[in-house]
Parts: C-alpha cells; structure tokens; sequence
C-alpha cells in the first residue's frame, strides 16, 4: 500500500496502531557484530572522564555567569550570558542525554545526581524523559511510537526557529509541569510511563514548581529578572545549539526503518563541539550499542564504520543535506534522504 | 517433579560475565560472579524482552543493552526504571564442572 503523504505523528492514532500489528513497533534492529570482548571494553564504565568534564563545565557556568552577574545593567552583560546560556540551555542537553543512560559515570549517584541537575536545567521533567527516551530507543523515528521525532514531515518552519529558543517545547514542559503537579497525565505520556512510576512524576513536578516559584518570587522581591537570568531563562535564550546539533541525529533521515545506520547521522566536530555535544555527535554508535559510554563512542566509530555510511566532514556537511531535504519534504513529504549502507563487514576482534 | 536443565561448562563464562543458553524452549542469562559464584536469570529483560547476555556485569549488576535498566542477578531484583519488574531467578547446582537448573 502507498505510504500516505502526511502521517500521524501522535502516540495515539492510527499510524502507531499500524506500527504495533505490523511489527514495527519493538522491532529487532541491525546492530553490527562485535565481539564480546571488545563490546566489554567498550562498554566498560569510569568515573574519571564524566567528573572531569562535569568540573569544567560547572567552572566556565561559574565565571560565565559570575561575570554576567558582575556586568549586570551594561550591554557587556550580553556575551557572558550568551555562554552562560550555551553552558546552561544546551550543554545540558547531552549530560540529562547521557545520565539517562546512566553511563556518563561509573558511581551510580553522580549519574543520578547529574540527570536531575541537567534535566531542571532543559525543563525536561525526569521521570518522564526516562520514559519517553526509552521509547526513542525502541522505536526510533517509527511514526506514531516515537516520542522525540523532532521534525515531523512535512516540516513546519514556524516551529523549527521558534525551537532556536525552545519556545514549543519549553511551554509545554510548564504546562504538563502544571498538569503533573495536579497529579495527572497527559494521554499521550500514559502511553509509554508505567503506571507505578506516575507518583513520582507528580512528586518530581511539584518539587519544581516550587523552585521555579522562588525564582519568580526572588525576581519580584528583587525587581530584577537576573535571578531568572540564572536560573530558569537560559533553558530558552541558550537553547539554539541544541537545535543545531539536534536536528543533525535524524532529520530529513527514513522513517519506519529498522537500522539505525538509515536513520542516524554521524558527524565529526571540533573537540569543543564534541565537549558540549558530549559525542553524542557519534549519533549512528550511540543509537546502535546505547550502552557505550560517550568518552568510548569515538572508539567505537572506528569499530563500526566500515558497517557504516560515510560520516559527515562537518556539521556544515550535515545542514548541506539537512536544510534542502527539509525545503523537499515541505512539497513532498513522502521525501527522505536515502542513506546507503554498506555490506555488512566482518566481526570484529578484540583489541 | 523438577527438571534438571544443563546449561554449560564453568569454564566458559570469564569471571564478571554473562552468556545466553538457549534450553528447552526458554532462554537463560548465565553469571559469573566475582568471587567464583555462578547464577542463572531468565535471559530476556523484564521490560522489552531483550536479551541480557549482551548486557554489561557490573559485580552483582548486569545492565540490559537496550535502556540500560539494572538488575541484580543474584537477587532478581530490578533497581530502578526502566526496569521495573523483577527478574525470575533459577536456583544454581554445580557438579563436576557444569552449571545446571532445576526448571519447575
Ligand atoms: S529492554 Fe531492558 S531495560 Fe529496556
């Protein structure tokens, strides 16, 4: 049957019913053969890579934001808040990213520790994301399953540069914050959180509530918006990166496909982009072996790539296929980029 | 009356490790613990019934390969989301070099 031109991306409707009687939903995916002892020294997990990158990070959002705090009321403000923002907005992305993986470290609390530290600071409600993020794992880019299809076809443009500032996302978190607060969820979020996990979803929104009303309050007191400026606010002005290296995972990629080498990007960056990005820009890695911490996807590229299509040179590369595949699906939104994937390649053996 | 299930050899899980067998129609996730002890799981993950054998052992922890989610294998107990439901666990006899179950 001809795939109809505009799906439906909801979890609720009649593309992800389709997706479960024909077996795309929980599907097996291809993953490319390793052997066992080099997964295991891939996937080994240290604590070391993960306390180093978080302590330089927390400094640079320490002195980016102590300087803005210094400058407050002068227009030299703007640069150190457009770091602060970039550290706060979007390098939170990879570490919540990451910590719900639970392999950023080996010691299991500073995991948990980080991911509820990280996701306050995206406004991504904990429990939820877990979930959610689960689903994206299952199911990625299967429509109608798949919770984080950041560019649904045909792409609305409106909405791509309102997400600069993570304006759509960042409402809705306040409102199924609210929502959760008043101990209910949305339909779509009962699809894929079980029920015994909801008390804390409600526990966890009204923990934050709380915390984002002193911050609104302390503005009050203090007529100034600067604490909001620290806290809270830069989820949305430092938010654009995130979008830029977001949309490089899998838009313009197939859908419904069940190989991640299809629906991944995997592209090389600078080491500072890779700092920020936490490497999560080894996307085709990450997605096929989820449980390889981030310092070892680097590694585990060059295990794979020959399984591979060739990476992207650069993140220019990637909008250079990216940008005129989105204006494509506008027209035609049955419109995908076809990535060749390779004969499959030889196990390979332990280092 | 039980069933007395063969599984493999002690000698071929390295220490700290996980294989799968497959017997009798169920698959098993097969442990060796640090310290020499051997233990038997059901080998699919509680949450979307992916194998664990290619999973991560962490000491007592084996990490599901798909979501990550922990489970201690020598309790069955899941330690935390997305594992929510506890593994079944099979009692573990070790004669002349063989790891077997009794299957019920
Ligand atoms: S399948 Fe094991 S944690 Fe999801």
């Amino acid at each position: 049957m001809p795939r109809p031109a505009i799906r439906d991306y909801s979890l609720t409707g009649p593309d992800g019913a389709a997706a479960v009687e024909n077996g795309r939903a929980g599907a097996q995916w291809y993953a490319t053969p390793i052997a066992r002892a080099r997964m295991k020294q891939l996937m080994q997990r240290r604590d070391g890579p993960a306390i180093r990158d978080t302590l330089i990070w927390f400094a640079a959002l320490g002195l980016s934001g102590g300087l803005g705090i210094a400058l407050w009321g002068s227009w030299r403000a703007v640069l150190p808040f457009a770091v602060y923002g970039v550290l706060y907005g979007s390098a939170a992305d990879s570490r919540w990213h990451e910590t719900s993986h639970g392999t950023a470290f080996r010691t299991r609390w500073m995991n948990i520790a980080l991911y509820h530290l990280s996701c306050f600071m995206m406004l991504r409600e904990p429990v939820v994301w877990r979930w959610s993020h689960a689903r994206h794992h299952t199911d990625t880019l299967i429509v109608g399953r798949d919770p984080e299809i950041s560019s649904p076809r045909p792409p609305d443009f409106l909405q791509l540069l309102l997400k600069l500032f993570a304006i759509p996302g960042g409402i809705k978190s306040l409102r199924h914050i609210l929502l959760h607060s008043l101990h209910r969820l949305s339909p779509e979020e009962a699809t894929f959180i079980p029920p015994m996990e909801h008390h804390k979803v409600y526990t966890l929104a009204r923990i934050w509530l709380a915390i984002l009303g002193a911050i609104a309050a302390l503005c009050l007191a203090l007529h100034s918006i600067l604490p909001a400026m620290l806290i809270g606010l830069p989820t949305f002005y430092g938010a654009w990166l995130s979008l830029v290296f977001g949309l490089t995972q899998h838009a313009g990629l197939a859908e419904d496909v069940t190989d991640h080498r299809l629906n991944c990007r995997t592209v090389y960056m600078n080491p500072l982009l890779r700092f920020l990005y936490w490497n999560m820009n080894y996307h085709v890695e990450h997605h096929m072996f989820p449980m390889v911490p981030y310092h070892a996807l680097k590694a585990l590229h060059a295990e794979i790539k020959a399984d591979c299509p060739a990476p992207y040179p650069s993140l220019f590369a990637a909008y250079r296929e990216i940008l005129p595949a989105l204006l494509r699906q506008k027209r035609d939104p049955s419109y995908f980029v076809p990535r060749p994937a390779p004969a499959r390649a030889p196990v390979s053996q332990a280092a | 009356m039980p069933q007395i299930i063969d599984l493999c050899a002690t000698s071929d899980i390295e220490s700290e490790d996980v294989i799968r067998v497959d017997r009798e129609g169920h698959s098993f996730a097969v442990y060796h613990a640090p310290g020499g002890k051997f233990y038997v799981t059901s080998g699919l993950c509680t949450h979307e019934a992916v194998h664990l054998a290619d999973g991560l052992v962490m000491e007592h922890i084996i990490e599901c390969p798909k979501h990550n989610g922990r489970f201690d294998y020598r309790t069955g107990e899941a330690k935390g989301a997305p594992a929510c439901v506890n593994l079944r666990i099979f009692p573990v006899t070790l004669a002349g070099g063989r790891v077997t179950i009794a299957l019920s």
